[in-house]
């Protein structure tokens, strides 16, 4: 199949699937309470009205305010009836958090992103250190599972980015450092007291432990970050000189929300600028115009990010992520589009606080 | 066909590193060609601080006299020197260097090169300078640890492995106050101001070119993450803004922060029927360096005399008007950023809304204190009579020739200075004098007829570095001579 038809494939693989998910969320035998009550004051019927992905667009942007102030409960589709449930909350919110729920959809990501990745990468068997926000986050599961999934157990240091956004709000910089420190000393205490061979982090806590050991010196053979932005620079400087080139680098984007975006190989062309591809079709990025985001931008333009995510376990149409990034071309192993250098919404013309944990 | 562009890379250990981050600083180049600087990410400055003995050792390496001599070949290599510029085998020289500054910062060409000649002379005068900070300590010192001065031994040791400074772009001259770090076999990671990436820069490779070991310099154009990388990582740090960023650092002992320095002139009640005779250092303080610089006046309290001396200076400041930046008396600045001189004309004029001040230089200007000329923005000398001594407007301090006149007694100046970096004293008042010395508040004292931006190189200035990165310990030996 050539690359037009695999991205053709992929339209047509995404429309049906929409179909389908709007049909079992605006479903009275499978819905949920929270969508179907939505349908009746919307005055039109999804089921029946959207053909395909194009017809989300009649969605306006999900307000994620709706998963702070609405009981999860009842976003629970009649279909899983009382099955028991994961709550799991999104990273650095302060106050009432936004939850969603879940079943088995961390599996369902995690088991493909192991998937993607050959046995040499993660070694297969190798136990793996999670170092990031454990407690209510989704990622806690996630990261046990994909170490499960390649024969081995995972260790974790807990990292939580509410204290941190608090200590940096409160101008506590003194204090934010300390407790970096704080997370990277008991890291580096599994790492000589255990034999781990892959890890997942952030990417400021890896430059954290590589200040004070040497990553593959400790044995480390694939590293997995994901949370804040990285410049093409910062991904060189990460895989030059933290991983020491000597450490498979695993890049990703992702959220509670989304589950999570793979990043492609790098190539020498791509001079470290890093495209990610969603878990498509239950997860959707595009990239608007942040003036209508029923609008995509052009390849290769910066745009804000747009998710949607549809599995049989949550809906949620068309959010407005708080991130830009450029909007790249389908590749071979992903043939729908990518999104390049992500980067926080504004954050030319803004401050924002990021990039601590 | 591709652009050609001049890239100033980051210098680790004295290697250049091209970051994919970049700045454009645009087309500032004699040759016409763009000028972009490298971005370093925090990262990479707290890694090479890991290796800083790499830095340390090369110093040691080399006794401190011939590190001396070094800097005095420096000075004359920074002056005159085709020095390495770029990354592709480029070369800079002065004339390059002067234009290349004068079109980044604003400054005309003769403030670039009266700049220029400020750090060539603190490096010529190396060795007196590093008399003053020491207070005659020999040379041997840096190289041995001990020195003897008249019958005691006196042992000093480094409690800085590293001086990080992050400089400032409004004054070039600025850069004179890291040099003697090396002389002193201390390793130094400099952060540029985003406007002057040329001057340290230049002054690296003439020190390179005269003999000092590349090792010993870290040049990181970065980030505000990046700045406080290098302050927090050295051993110590020196630092310049505003008076947010003195708040900011106020904690950390190892940081010294230099704010806004709200220098000022005092006129004793001794001198003040004397102020003609003082009316030249009055103006020169306010204005020399186009108004630039931490040691300008942005004050002058006379006792008595208000109405003369405020408007004789008022009419001398009046006439020092813009001129092309190529020209020989050109003496103010234009601003990089237009928007940044027009929020200060703003807030100066919504100042005087508040009464009690009054900008008396209006009356002797052509035209407003806005000019767009010769393609740029200046804002034009200004003088604030303040009738109200506690107006607003009495003890603020801009980056172009602003200065407010003030009447108050002498016996109540010291009281009202606050923090003051430089202040001149017009007096010969023996009392007054050791009321002076013994304020607080005064870092730099002049005493005389003296402008504020003179310049004595057996003085420390803006705190004594040596103290700053060398402390004393007690040595002692029954058995043999020490030093």
């Amino acid at each position: 199949m050539d690359s037009t038809n695999a991205v053709d494939a992929a339209k047509e693989d995404l429309d049906r699937y929409t179909r389908e998910m709007v049909q079992w969320h605006f479903s009275s035998e499978t819905g949920s309470p929270y969508w179907l009550d939505w349908a009746k004051e919307a005055g039109w019927n999804p089921a029946e009205e959207v053909k395909a992905f194009e017809d989300l667009m009649r969605f306006e942007n999900f307000d994620d305010e709706v998963l702070r102030d609405t009981d999860p409960a009842r976003f629970i589709p009649a279909a899983f009836g009382d099955r028991p449930y994961n709550i799991f909350e999104t990273g650095g919110t302060t106050g009432m958090p936004k939850q969603r729920i879940g079943w088995e959809d961390y599996k369902v990501d995690y088991s493909e992103f192991s998937d993607y990745y050959t046995d040499d990468f993660f070694p297969k068997g190798e136990n793996w250190l999670m170092v990031g926000p454990t407690g209510p986050r989704r990622l806690r599961l996630a990261i046990e599972h994909l170490a499960n999934r390649r024969g081995g157990a995972c260790y974790f240091i807990d990292l939580d980015p509410r204290w941190v956004k608090r200590l940096i709000r409160d101008g506590e910089y003194d204090m934010a450092r300390k407790y970096k420190e704080h997370v990277a000393e008991q890291a580096i205490t599994i790492m000589k007291g255990r034999k781990i061979g892959c890890m997942f982090t952030t990417p400021t806590i890896l430059e954290s432990l590589a200040e004070r050991i040497s990553i593959p010196g400790a044995g480390i053979k694939g590293v997995f970050v994901g949370g804040t932005t990285m410049t093409p620079q910062y991904v060189r400087f990460l895989t030059e000189e933290v991983l020491e080139g000597k450490v498979n680098f695993a890049p990703t984007y992702g959220n509670t929300l989304m589950g999570l975006a793979i990043s492609r190989p790098l190539t020498a062309e791509d001079n470290y600028s890093l495209t990610y591809y969603a878990p498509q079709p239950r997860a959707i990025l595009r990239i608007v115009n942040p003036k209508d985001s029923t609008q995509g931008v052009e390849y290769d333009e910066y745009g804000r990010v747009e998710l949607s995510t549809m599995t049989k376990e949550f809906f949620m149409p068309r959010f407005l992520e708080r991130d830009e990034a450029i909007r790249r071309q389908p590749c071979e192993r992903f043939p729908w589009d990518g999104v390049g250098d992500v980067r926080p919404f504004e954050s030319t013309t803004k401050k924002v606080i990021e990039g601590v944990y | 066909m591709e652009e050609k562009i001049s890239h100033i890379p980051v210098l680790r250990f004295g290697e250049a590193y091209r970051s994919l981050d970049t700045n454009d600083l645009g087309n500032v180049l004699r040759s016409g060609v763009r000028l972009e600087v490298s971005v370093a990410n925090a990262g990479i400055i707290r890694r090479d601080k890991l290796s800083i003995e790499k830095g340390r050792s090369a110093l040691r390496a080399i006794p401190a006299d011939t590190l001396l001599d070094y800097a005095e070949k420096a000075a004359e290599l920074y002056l005159d020197g085709e020095l390495p510029f770029g990354m592709d085998g480029e070369t800079q020289s002065v004339g390059d260097y002067v234009a290349a500054l004068s079109e980044l910062t604003g400054l005309p060409h003769s403030l670039c090169r009266s700049n220029m000649f400020k750090v060539a002379a603190a490096l010529q005068n190396i060795r007196a300078v590093l008399t003053g900070l020491t207070r005659g300590l020999p040379p041997e010192l840096f190289d041995k640890g001990c020195a003897r001065l008249g019958d005691i031994d006196m042992n000093f040791y480094p409690i800085a492995d590293s001086l990080g400074v992050t400089l400032p772009s409004n004054s070039p001259g600025v850069n004179s106050l890291w040099l003697p770090a090396l002389v002193m076999k201390t390793p130094v990671f400099l952060k540029p101001g985003r406007e002057d990436p040329l001057t340290p820069y230049r002054i690296i490779q003439a020190m390179i070119a005269a003999g000092f070991p590349k090792e010993a310099f870290g040049f990181y154009p970065t980030t505000h993450e990046g700045g406080d990388a290098i302050l927090l990582s050295c051993g110590r740090g020196i630092v310049f803004g505003s008076d947010a960023t003195v708040k900011k650092y106020s904690g950390y002992s190892n940081i010294q922060v230099h704010g806004s320095g709200r220098s000022k002139v005092l006129i004793g009640d001794d001198m003040a029927e004397d102020w003609e005779s003082h009316l030249d250092v009055m103006v020169e303080s306010v204005s020399a360096n186009g108004g630039r610089s931490c040691i300008n006046a942005s004050s002058v309290m006379v006792p008595s005399h208000f109405d003369e001396i405020s408007n004789a200076m008022a009419k001398k400041m009046a006439a020092i008007e813009p001129r092309a930046r190529a020209e020989e008396d050109a003496l103010i600045c234009g601003f990089a950023n237009a928007d940044f001189a027009k929020a200060m004309d703003e807030a100066i004029d919504d100042a005087l809304k508040t009464p009690g001040a009054v900008d008396l230089t209006a009356k002797y200007r052509n035209g407003p204190r806005l000019v767009e000329k010769y393609g740029q923005t200046f804002l034009c000398p200004t003088l604030i009579a303040c009738s109200d001594p506690d107006h607003p407007l009495a003890n603020t301090e801009y980056m172009f020739p602003f200065v407010s006149v003030v009447e108050r007694p002498q016996s109540e100046m010291l009281a009202a200075i606050g923090s003051t970096l430089v202040v001149s004293a017009v007096t010969e008042s023996e009392e007054w004098m050791s009321d002076l010395m013994a304020s607080p508040d005064i870092d730099r004292l002049n005493l005389g007829s003296v402008p504020t931006n003179w310049v004595q190189w057996e003085q420390p200035h803006e705190g004594n570095l040596f103290e700053f990165l060398y402390r004393r310990r007690a040595i002692q030996s029954k058995t043999r001579r020490i030093a």
